[in-house]
């Protein structure tokens, strides 16, 4: 289905240009060893702006669904009903993302089960992480 | 110090007691008509004519003249219009004869519009353009009038919806996202609380072995009850569902419900309406005499618990920032759960319920106990008469029905909806327009402290 667009800013560049060479990564906190995923500037946890950007596992485990069946984004619609899905990361379950998770079927999705990351391409030279269910 | 700036907020913890407790009460409140949306024809139903109805209805319950009032604070907040600058509402056919030749009185309402259809309001000395919406804004209204800004006022809030649907289109159209919306729209998240706060009670579900329709419709479906429980003394009363229609809707209406975003049910989510409501303000000294028992306020608060830690808001998110919020509105009030009446926290979507409840403490719900509770006895006759307003879900997005119940209550003349505690009328009572991890809520008391 149709997607958004991300816009890479100063921010998420790092990110973004990761993802697009297929590699998962997030900020990592060297004051307090922690992750984080959205970035901030900051770490939100002890506001150190000591951030460095660490590739992660890209493997997680569906945390929960919703089913988009009247959602408010107009390049989205059509494709109505679709998986939303919380996926934690397996190297820090409180780091989630979302997934579509391309070929479940809406409804059906397997909460708890394994996934590894995938990527999608939305338009040309950009890509977007998603997820795919696994064998564990 | 209340003009704009932003320090009238009561925000963190540590700032104790209010310290005005006793000096301002709330002695007046006024309703339109609860409408689905304008019909672009009725002059007499435009959102400004609305605003004028509520202010005169406030007046006439406070019992006082135009003349009396010092303090105007309309919020020109709206929830007409997509998000963001595309999409904002216009006119889609030609303007209107004035005084509706503008946006002003169709899809805004602001002091200089009131002011300019209400000449008999001649003695207003304080006139903020930065009057935030009804969360905040009761709050800034009882700060501004115990600052000495104004010894009567009238808080305005006007709620629509003029396009019908809620919030779609505008940048909702675009292909590209940029900020915030990166993290999450790629994949369908339209980033509001009806996704934050889904996740959340499918993890409380879990947690709990409970079923989302289990947990949530006698919750929504004792709400509506609420809403049709209308006192015969007032006007069409302030209830859309009582106003178009009164039926009550039921376990199977709820469980086959159409969904939104799944397991979120359409029933989950309050009813956009075209509607005002308004509330005179006063210091203590001219409520007195006023011809209502002053309602005073004892608190108000503001800011927000917190925020997801990644993406997507949990469980556990939420359970932090919901405890934030009580103990910032129990320091602010010195109060303690069991010293609360009545409980009206925001209902936008029925997701924000169990976490506040159990926040809260309130009748004793702790931890894990806010499911037996909402399937237990919460009729406005029972032993827990949460929500006896009937908030959003029972009457539509008004955002006013926690504060009038909370105000009748106290008074007690909620009607059929009259709550008793050991044989008489409530004294204290909690109200809130604060969606999700909001703190806005509303401290009122039928004595005034000290």
């Amino acid at each position: 289905m149709p997607k958004l667009i991300p816009v890479p800013d100063e921010l998420s560049k790092p990110f973004w240009d990761a993802v697009n060479e297929k590699r998962l990564i997030v900020q990592h906190c060297t004051g307090c060893n922690t992750l984080q995923y959205p970035p901030r500037p900051d770490c939100q946890d002890c506001d150190s702006g000591e951030l460095q950007w660490k590739e992660t596992s890209g493997r997680g485990h569906i945390l929960a669904n919703m089913v988009v069946a009247d959602g408010r984004l107009g390049r989205t619609r059509p494709d109505q009903p679709f998986n939303l899905a919380v996926i934690s990361l397996d190297d820090d379950p409180k780091i989630n993302f979302f997934s579509n998770l391309p070929g479940v079927p809406p409804y059906q999705v397997p909460i708890g089960a394994a996934v590894e990351v995938m990527f999608e391409e939305v338009e040309p030279g950009q890509l977007i992480h998603e997820w795919r269910l696994v064998e564990e | 110090m209340t003009q704009q700036s932003a320090e009238w907020r009561r925000n963190r913890l540590g700032m104790g007691v209010w310290p005005h407790q006793g000096e301002v009460a709330i002695v007046g409140w006024g309703q339109s008509p609860v409408d689905r949306r304008w019909d672009g024809v009725n002059m007499d139903r435009t959102l400004g004519a609305y605003a004028i109805l509520a202010i005169k209805r406030a007046l006439e319950d406070a019992g006082i003249e135009p003349e009396d009032l010092d303090g105007l604070l309309c919020c020109p907040e709206n929830m007409a219009g997509n998000p963001g600058p595309a999409g904002s509402w216009g006119p889609y056919r030609p303007y209107f004869p004035p005084p509706y030749d503008s946006e002003d009185g169709l899809t805004v309402v602001t002091n200089n519009w009131l002011r300019g259809q209400m000449p008999e309001l001649t003695n207003i000395q304080y006139a903020p353009d930065n009057v935030p919406a009804i969360g905040d804004g009761m709050g800034f209204a009882a700060q501004a009038c115990a600052d000495g800004m104004y010894q009567v006022g009238v808080y305005v809030y006007t709620a629509n919806n003029l396009e019908g649907r809620y919030r779609q289109g505008g940048e909702f159209d675009n292909a590209h996202v940029s900020g915030n919306r990166q993290w999450g729209q790629p994949w369908g998240d339209y980033q509001g609380l009806m996704t934050s706060t889904n996740v959340p009670i499918q993890q409380y579900c879990e947690r709990y072995g409970i079923t989302w329709d289990e947990l949530l419709s006698p919750f929504v479906i004792n709400q509506h009850r609420n809403g049709l429980l209308k006192n015969p003394d007032e006007y069409e009363g302030w209830s859309y569902y009582y106003q178009y229609g009164p039926s009550q809707l039921t376990t199977e209406d709820y469980v086959n419900s159409r969904h939104i975003y799944f397991p979120l049910k359409i029933w989950d989510c309050d009813r956009p309406v075209n509607s005002v409501g308004a509330f005179v303000f006063a210091t203590a000294e001219r409520a007195k005499d006023m011809k209502q028992k002053p309602v005073y306020v004892a608190n108000h608060s503001q800011g927000s618990g917190g925020r997801a830690r990644s993406t997507q808001e949990t469980l556990e998110d939420t359970e932090k920032a919901k405890e934030w919020v009580a103990r910032l509105v129990y320091e602010g009030s010195g109060w303690s759960p069991s010293d609360v009446d009545i409980f009206n926290p925001y209902d936008g979507f029925s997701t924000f319920m169990p976490t506040t409840l159990e926040a809260f403490q309130w009748h004793g719900v702790g931890k894990g106990d806010a499911a037996a509770f909402l399937t237990g006895d919460i009729r406005v006759e029972g032993p827990h008469p949460f929500c006896s307003g009937g908030g959003n879900l029972g009457n539509g997005r008004t955002r006013t029905a926690m504060y009038i119940d909370s105000i009748q209550q106290l008074r007690g003349t909620a009607g059929p909806r009259q709550v008793s505690i050991k044989g008489g009328r409530p004294q204290t009572a909690i109200c809130a327009f604060a969606p999700g991890n909001s703190a806005a809520y509303l401290c009122l008391t039928n004595e005034a402290p000290g």
